[in-house]
This record gives structure tokens, sequence and C-alpha cells, in this order.
């Protein structure tokens, strides 16, 4: 009973049941589709303010995921958010003169950097400088706006 | 008064003897890992006590309670229009909590329970002894397997449960509560990170596995060797384990998702 043909089959079916779940966790449920565009190149660019945005934001040109948030820094200098970008190899003729802005997905949702092609002829490549960059929109300060004009309406 | 005062110390110092007991069981234990890897069919044999007996209540609770979190995560959703996000929750919820913790709970109530009471009555009915009077070594022969089976297995049915509760939950809402199916995946896909929230639901797993399963074999161990002895280890396996999976889990969360 002990080295039996069919405890030995059960445990190699829970085995397998065990690794496949694993696999299905990783594969379906998970973002691993998202490493494997970790080959790109990083381009920085320089942000008042980042608002929520954290690492692995997606960036987006017209909608469609084409890199991710690297890394995020502060510089001393300018007292400005450094964002550094990955942005997958396939997409290798952005404008060197593109704008970047951190836009919010919905009301509340999450943030995310938008790109939006300029009409230079030279392309980001490793080390790019984004030149032209736009702020979070923090909903505090548009409230805050808001009511400064009512008030000065009145 | 001083009686009360000696009875506290006595038995501060038996939890103490119990605690040290129990770590120099694991080092002997631990010791006897090298010997199995040739041996390694012994372990095979555990793994189908622990593991794939194990397997019917853990598939069972993981399509229910995955099923049973679609339909109340429905109800808070609902009011806010986000229901798409019904996937991100049962994912979230079964892969860093649920999987590793009710997973760990049901193995302490099947496995070690079981395990407590077999190694028990080997000790009830003088086997390991008999072993011992063989210069065999109990713990070599008959322990170390069982733990290695204990902590092979446990990360791997918490990854059945995730699994199957992702499976339930996703029948429940695309099925019963018709939540789109391409945002049920793709909001999931998009939120849950591999090894923010699978790798360290797996790491829990390992830790609650490691540790029912010690508390499991030394209660088994150290048992009184009378019937009642046996009963009382098989309760304590079941009572200690769950406050352990359940304190560790805290732990394990804070430092992980602090």
């Amino acid at each position: 009973m002990m080295h039996s043909r069919s405890v030995q089959i059960w445990v190699g079916l829970f085995v397998v049941a065990g690794m496949a779940a694993l696999l299905m966790l990783s594969m379906k449920v998970s973002n691993i589709s998202a490493f494997t565009e970790s080959e790109g190149f990083e381009v920085t660019g320089y942000f008042e303010n980042i608002g929520g945005l954290k690492v692995r934001s997606p960036v987006t040109m017209a909608g469609v995921v084409v890199g991710r948030v690297a890394n995020i820094g502060f510089d001393k200098d300018s007292y400005e958010a450094v964002v550094t970008l990955n942005i997958q190899n396939e997409y290798d003729n952005i404008p060197v003169d593109s704008s970047a802005s951190i836009f919010t997905a919905g009301l509340l949702g999450e943030q995310y950097i938008g790109l939006e092609a300029g009409g230079a002829e030279e392309v980001l490549k490793a080390g790019s400088e984004l030149e032209l960059t736009q702020s979070a929109i923090v909903l505090e300060q548009i409230i805050g706006q808001f009511l400064v004009s009512q008030a000065d309406k009145e | 008064m001083l009686d009360q005062l000696q009875k506290l110390g006595a038995t501060a110092l038996g939890v103490a003897e119990r605690l040290g007991r129990g770590h120099l069981f694991l080092w002997h234990v631990l010791g006897g890992f090298p010997a199995l890897l040739p041996r390694f069919g012994l372990v095979i044999n555990q793994l189908f006590s622990v593991g794939v007996l194990s397997l019917l209540i853990i598939a069972v609770s993981g399509l229910f309670v995955g099923m049973v979190l679609a339909l109340q995560g429905y109800n808070t959703l609902v009011d806010f229009g986000a229901t798409e996000s019904l996937g991100v929750m049962v994912a979230l919820s079964l892969v860093r909590e649920l999987g590793p913790v009710v997973g760990g709970l049901l193995f302490a109530g099947r496995a070690g329970s079981a395990l407590t009471a077999e190694i028990g009555l080997m000790k009830a009915t003088e086997q390991l002894s008999a072993m011992e009077m063989m210069a065999v070594d109990p713990l070599h022969r008959v322990v170390a397997p069982r733990f290695m089976a204990g902590i092979l297995a446990m990360p791997l049915l918490a990854a059945i449960f995730s699994a199957l509760g992702v499976i339930g939950g996703y029948f429940v809402a695309v099925g019963l509560l018709g939540v789109d199916e391409g945002a049920f995946w793709s909001q999931m896909q998009a939120k849950v990170d591999l090894y923010e929230d699978i790798l360290n639901g797996v790491i829990k797993s390992i830790v609650f596995g490691f540790v029912v399963t010690w508390i499991a074999v030394f209660e088994g161990y150290d048992a009184v060797p009378t019937s009642e002895g046996v009963s009382r280890a098989t309760t304590n396996t079941v009572v200690h384990g769950s406050l352990a999976v359940l304190g560790l889990d805290f732990i394990l969360t804070a430092l992980m998702f602090g």
C-alpha cells in the first residue's frame, strides 16, 4: 500500500493541480503581461506636480498603453518631480517634442501619463527628456479656484 | 497568595520549557531533511495524506468563498456603479488574504489534526519507542517526511483555493450578476501585481504551512501517551494552529502591505 502506484499518481495530480493554479493566478489574474514589456527605453520628464502618480502607472498614447512609469524622483534644484518613463521598444517613432500630461482615469480614478505626439522629425530615444509637460490636476486646487472665482463674481 | 504566585511561576516555566522543547524538536527534524531527499517516496506518501486528501475541502471552500465574495461585493459596488471592479476585489482578497488564511485554517483542521492524532497514537502505542530500540530515529523517519509534506502541500493548496475562488467569483459575477466579462478580467489583470500580491500570498502560505505543520507534529510527538492526551493534543493543534495562522497573518500583512 505504501508505495502503491495510485498514491503516487494522486500526488502527481495534486502537484500538477497546484502548479496549474499558480500558473493560472500569475497568467490570468495578475499583470504578468506587463513584465514582458520591460525591454524598452527610458525617457525623463520634469513635472511641477505629479499628484497621485505611482511607479508602474501606465503611460498611454491615444489611450493605448505604450509604457509604464519606471521611477519617480525629486529634483532638489528646481523643486520638481523627475519622472522616468519606460517606453516599449516597438514605439520608437514618438516625436521628441511630444507633450506629456498627467491625467486621471475617471473622476477619482488612478492617475496615468498621456503622451500627445508633436511634429518634430527627431524621435524619442533612451535618455531623451520630455520638454512639454503638464502637471496633474489636483481636485482640491480646482475646487479652491472655483470657490475663489465664485467669490470674485459677487 | 504565595501558592497562587507559585502556580503562576510554574505555568510560565512550563510554557517556556515547552517552547524550548518545540524549538529543539524543530532543529532536530530539520536536520533530518537532507537524508530525506534520496528517499523521497516517504514524503510522497505523506503528500498523499496531507495534500491530496485535503484537496476536496479546499477546492469546495475556495469555490464557495469566491462565489460569496462576488455576491457580497456586488451589493456594495453597485451603489457606486463600480461593478467592473468586482474582479479586482475578488482576486485581491483571495490572493492576498483568504487563500493563505482560510486555506491555512482548513489545513490545520483537516491535515494538522490528522498528523497530531497519527503521531500521538504512534507514541501511545509505543511504536516510536520501538523504532528507537531499533536505532531508527523516529524524528527523522516519522516526523521529518510529514513535516516536509506539510510545507510543500500548503502553498499548492492555497493556490488551488485562490484559483478556484477566482473562477467561482467569475461564474457569479459574469454568469449570475451580469458584470461585463472583459472588464472583470482586464481590471483584475491591471490591478493584481505578480510580485506584490501573488508572490506575497505564496510566501504567506509557505509560512502558514510551516507553522501549522510544526505545531501539528510537535503536539503529536509531545502528547501525553494516553487516549485523553492524544485527544487533547489534537484539539491543541487545531486551536493553536488557527491562532498562529491568524496572528502571523496580521504581522505578515503589516510587513508586506503596510
